[in-house]
């Protein structure tokens, strides 16, 4: 079935994280915990939808992380990665 | 509430907010719709107006026959009627005005919405920073935005337009006709020396290609950031 385009990337997952991060999740440099490949969140390949979202590396294609969505609350399976690295924070343009 | 045809299929709607945070070039909102049953089903769409406090902004959306939500947001929804969207989201898909880099926008289809915004954010902000939108339609009809990228592009500020369509063109079309290839990206884009930032969006295999090329020609892989779109039913 075809349905609406959506991201298929990180980037869709920024609202989720937004609930467990004070920072732009989608900023975050990950370390893949199988290969060691490095990449930021947001270019992550997605599998799933909105209530259970799965990030894969770039490299290796193993699960970095998981979302899952139960009703209200949230749930963040982060056990694929090895490392996370913050950049700095995206500014807000003035206007 | 304000609705504009872009083409056959897109519609542009400006949402007035409340509480709206300001946003900048690049981000998304998350729409949720809630029906009488209490199911709920919620897409993403991105912002096309320039980056600013609101509360008056712009979402693009293109209607997918059987999908969901953007049936709804393009013809049933009516002026006046509310609607639950979270946002803004997302910091690593954007670009704010007041940097130096060269601003390299690639887009396949309705990947150009994200792109309009940062090309509106710059426009409004005075900026004369050198900018080069590459956009891939399939015809002309397709084209989103047309007569609004050419104003831009006639203000000879530094915004530099290159449209190419992928399925047959029209008597006296002026731009490019195949897909976007590695000769294309370096033909109009900028050279890795100029150290641009890179903004490529559109379909899957659009956005893996073009990256893919991108790093070939000598683009460094931070450089380039990508947002992909696809059916949310096939994840390759």
């Amino acid at each position: 079935m075809r349905d609406e385009l959506t991201r298929l990337d990180g980037n869709a997952a920024a609202g989720p994280l937004s609930r467990f991060f004070t920072f732009e999740a989608t900023t975050l440099e990950v370390t893949c915990a199988s290969c060691g490949k490095e990449s930021v969140l947001g270019k992550l390949p997605l599998y799933g939808g909105t209530m259970g979202m799965i990030l894969r590396c770039i490299r290796c294609g193993e699960v970095i992380l998981r979302v899952l969505e139960l009703g209200p609350s949230l749930r963040l399976d982060f056990r694929g990665a090895a490392c996370l690295a913050l950049g700095p924070e995206p500014t807000r343009s003035a206007r | 509430m304000f609705f504009r045809q872009e083409t056959a299929r897109v519609k542009s709607i400006t949402f007035e907010t409340t509480a709206w945070a300001g946003h900048m070039a690049g981000q998304h909102v998350d729409i949720r719709l809630t029906a009488d049953n209490g199911y709920q089903a919620q897409r993403s769409y991105s912002i096309a107006s320039a980056a600013g406090d609101g509360p008056h902004i712009e979402l693009t959306v293109e209607r997918i026959d059987d999908g969901e939500v953007s049936p709804f947001l393009t013809d049933e929804l009516r002026i006046g009627d509310l609607i639950e969207l979270r946002g803004p989201i997302g910091g690593y898909f954007a670009w704010a005005p007041g940097t130096s880099s060269p601003l390299m926008l690639i887009a396949g289809g309705s990947g150009v919405v994200p792109l309009m915004s940062m090309l509106r954010t710059r426009y409004k902000a005075g900026s004369k920073l050198p900018a080069k939108l590459l956009y891939s339609s399939r015809s002309a009809e397709d084209i989103i935005y047309r007569d609004e990228l050419d104003r831009l592009a006639a203000n000879r500020d530094g915004f530099h337009l290159v449209h190419t369509l992928t399925r047959g063109a029209p008597a006296g079309w002026q731009g490019q006709t195949r897909r976007v290839d590695r000769d294309m990206l370096a033909q109009y884009g900028f050279q890795p020396e100029e150290r641009p930032q890179i903004f490529v969006c559109g379909p899957t295999a659009f956005v893996e290609t073009v990256a893919d090329q991108l790093v070939g020609l000598g683009h460094g892989e931070s450089a380039i950031k990508t947002e992909r779109f696809g059916p949310t039913g096939d994840k390759r």
